[in-house]
């Protein structure tokens, strides 16, 4: 059969989308060429194994100057996710406590919450975290007059003291704990198959806590491994021993959480309001108590609601971390796309690797969301 | 709720039956005073919200400085307003001239003459006013502020800034995203596979990517693709950045909109022999563009909060400016007090707009239903 005339106009634009699109490309590719050929650099990874020779003001894995670059887009990397997962964590908290105080039937509670939601979300999410950097970390004590919590958190304008947690034999404990989470997710799925046979809950969540908590504990006492909690205390101007939390990180992670909270408030006020109201009757019907009804019916129906917007809100936290530039937190763009790109004027190759640790960790969340989209979905018979 | 219900009607037999009530006693006796919990925790709300006012208000008002020529001029007791006072014209108009002020005031009366048009329930012509805005406002606006012509002295980009600048990047991100956000909208849901191939890739691009990271690419590597010697200013290039960035977010908020419109549309605009530009144009945008208004506006709202982002490239929005005057030597230590000024100016704009979004998305499930 002949083409229709539809057919063929179809073939043309698309010709003529390649044909523009190959078009930019080769214009893009001699400009670039002309460009790097005029101040004498060529395309090439190798100047990731040249030596970085500038310090990085805090890092989660180890850094020296003489480390390489390879090495400083690693501690990029690492910086943007402790702050991305810090301020995921947070955020969810507090998110959670907001939205469900939206639906509270008290009523300044629920005015509260909203006042909340209206002040956060309507201010930059910049705005909020030149606030936490200017106005309230940098404004902190200096540490000899720390504000301290119960005497082992500190709060100072060099950053937060936390007692760090001292484990001898960490990795056989470590080993054991991770044996009792594979034997607790059998024991769980065994506890799921019963009930569905026999219609009986067997007591999984009592025991598997068990299993948790004593695993661990047995095998660190067989091995006679010792735990210490190592408190930071003063010694001359400043705080040593224990964990110290970087203040750009604070700021970074406290305003991260505190704007994001108020969008998750939303989508999670939102995703219990969208459980219609006749599963709530159906299950007073069977004779569910209230606890049950939120957890067996409200719940996992509002989770099948909230999940795609709340893993677009991560994403949206975890991108939103760069801004850590603006205060000097050194996370992949301020000491990759930053330091690093002025110090080699690898423009090209520094801003296509960020991109793709960006698109890649995109990618990853979205492709977790549709996985658990596609556990949690509808089956209709 | 039937159980809710039980327990709370011997409650309301143990009140004692009194003369009928006045509206607000009713709510106030149903809303702060149902239970004897409920009525601590609303007391201790509310003696917590007393105990922050008596602490900020003598700060913000009573102690307050509001005139002086620089932060010696404040006793330091309450906020030193003075500090916003004085700078207010740069807030406003950044390093624009003197002389040449009254272009911007033009500039903004228009686009708030134009907006209030478009907002306000009952002024006629809303689709002449939204096209006129849409595409005749922004060249206007653009060209007087920039100027170089009919007398008109010229005006650089980088003398632009403050809340105008503010406005500028907003404006023209949103205008200028427009247009291609409904064009990937309508490539994502074409059947020509490379068309819709494309659009997918550069939706999904610019959405995984942070804003930061584009800015910095439209600064730091774009220009290593375009001609040697060709300059663009870096007011251009952020304003390009976030079109590519808005207009992928864009897209998906149309292709939501495309997708609501019902199929029996499409099958009558085929039976009426229409074609594929005249349906699109004729039947689905128009009644796709009335139920994307809320997410278009909510898009508007995240695009205004987030031109603050060009501080990374050195333009001088509100933000930027007001947080360099705070570190100016006359004017140490007023930090707070701009802050509070950003914070009060985005949070009126964005307030309204999400109000006026609330209202819109009432009124459009009204009337589907």
């Amino acid at each position: 059969m002949a083409p229709s005339q539809r057919q063929i106009r179809g073939w043309l634009y698309q010709a003529s989308v390649v044909l523009l699109l190959a078009l930019v490309a080769i214009v893009a590719a001699r400009n670039l060429n002309d460009n790097l050929s005029t101040r004498g650099l060529s395309l090439g990874f190798d100047f990731l194994w040249q030596q970085a020779g500038f310090g990085i003001g805090f890092s989660v894995i180890p850094f020296v100057e003489s480390d390489t670059y390879w090495r400083v887009f690693m501690v990029g990397v690492t910086n943007t996710l402790v702050a991305a997962g810090l301020g995921i964590i947070l955020a969810t908290m507090l998110g959670f406590v907001i939205g469900i105080a939206r639906l509270s039937p008290n009523w300044a509670i629920s005015r509260l919450a909203l006042g909340y939601v209206e002040l956060v979300r309507n201010l930059p999410l910049l705005l909020h975290v030149l606030i936490w950097y200017n106005l309230v970390v940098r404004t902190m004590p200096v540490p000899r007059g720390a504000i301290s919590v119960g005497g082992i958190v500190f709060f100072t304008n060099r950053g937060l003291y936390l007692p760090a947690i001292l484990l001898s034999d960490s990795g056989v404990v470590l080993t054991a704990l991770f044996i009792a989470v594979l034997i607790t997710a059998v024991w769980v799925y065994v506890g799921r198959v019963h009930q569905n046979r026999t219609g009986r809950q067997l007591p999984v969540a009592a025991t598997s806590a068990a299993i948790l908590v004593a695993t661990p504990l047995l095998v660190a006492l067989a091995v006679g491994a010792t735990f210490q909690l190592e408190v930071p205390r003063l010694q001359g101007f400043n705080f040593v021993g224990g964990s110290a939390v970087a203040p750009e990180l604070v700021a970074l992670v406290a305003a991260l959480a505190i704007y994001n909270a108020s969008f998750i408030a939303e989508l999670v006020r939102a995703s219990i309001e969208s459980v219609s109201r006749g599963q709530k009757d159906a299950a007073s019907a069977l004779g569910l108590r209230r606890g049950q009804m939120l957890r067996l019916v409200i719940i996992p129906q509002a989770f099948r609601v909230l999940i795609p917007p709340l893993s677009n809100q991560y994403l949206h936290l975890l991108k939103a971390s760069s801004l850590a530039t603006v205060i000097g937190y050194p996370d992949l763009v301020n000491v990759f796309t930053g330091t690093a790109l002025n110090q080699t004027g690898r423009a090209v190759e520094i801003v296509l690797m960020t991109m793709a640790v960006y698109l890649t960790i995109s990618a990853a969340i979205a492709i977790a969301s549709g996985i658990f989209n596609h556990m949690t979905r509808i089956i209709e018979r | 709720m039937t159980m809710r219900a039980a327990t709370t009607v011997p409650e309301f037999q143990d009140a004692p039956r009194e003369a009928p009530l006045h509206g607000w006693m009713v709510w106030a006796r149903r809303n702060l005073f149902p239970t004897p919990f409920d009525t601590v925790l609303n007391l201790t709300v509310a003696a917590l919200f007393a105990w922050v006012l008596a602490l900020v208000l003598p700060w913000v008002l009573f102690d307050a400085t509001w005139s002086g020529d620089s932060r010696a001029d404040c006793d330091g007791r309450g906020a030193c307003w003075a500090f916003v006072v004085n700078r207010f014209d740069q807030f406003i108009y950044g390093f624009y001239p003197l002389d040449e002020r009254w272009r911007v005031n033009f500039a903004i009366a228009g686009l708030a003459l134009g907006l209030t048009a478009l907002l306000v329930r009952g002024v006629p012509g809303k689709r002449v006013t939204g096209l006129l805005m849409l595409l005749v406002y922004p060249l206007l606006a653009f060209w007087l502020l920039k100027g170089g012509f009919l007398g008109l002295p010229e005006v650089a980009t980088a003398r632009w800034g403050g809340l105008m600048l503010t406005l500028v990047i907003g404006v023209s991100g949103i205008v200028l995203s427009f247009p291609l956000g409904v064009a990937l909208a309508l490539g994502r849901r074409s059947g020509l596979p490379v068309i819709h191939g494309f659009s997918v890739v550069f939706i999904e691009l610019w959405r995984g990517l942070p804003m930061v990271t584009v800015l910095f690419m439209a600064i730091v590597m774009l220009p290593y693709f375009l001609p040697a010697g060709m300059k663009l200013d870096s007011l251009g290039l952020a304003v390009a950045g976030i079109v590519m960035f808005q207009s992928a977010y864009l897209a998906e908020i149309v292709r939501g909109g495309l997708q609501a419109v019902s199929k029996g549309q499409y099958e009558a605009a085929d039976a009426l022999g229409f074609g594929y530009w005249r349906t699109t144009f004729y039947i689905v945008l128009p009644q796709a563009i009335r139920i994307m208004i809320p997410g278009l506006v909510n898009n508007s709202i995240s695009l205004l909060k987030d031109t603050t982002l060009v501080m990374v490239v050195g333009l001088f929005d509100l933000l930027n400016i007001v947080t360099a005057g705070s570190s100016d030597p006359d004017w140490l230590g007023t930090a707070a007090e701009g802050q509070v000024f950003v914070g009060l100016v985005f949070w009126t704009m964005c307030f309204g707009m999400s109000r006026y979004s609330q209202r819109l998305e009432r009124s459009v499930r009204s009337r589907r239903h």
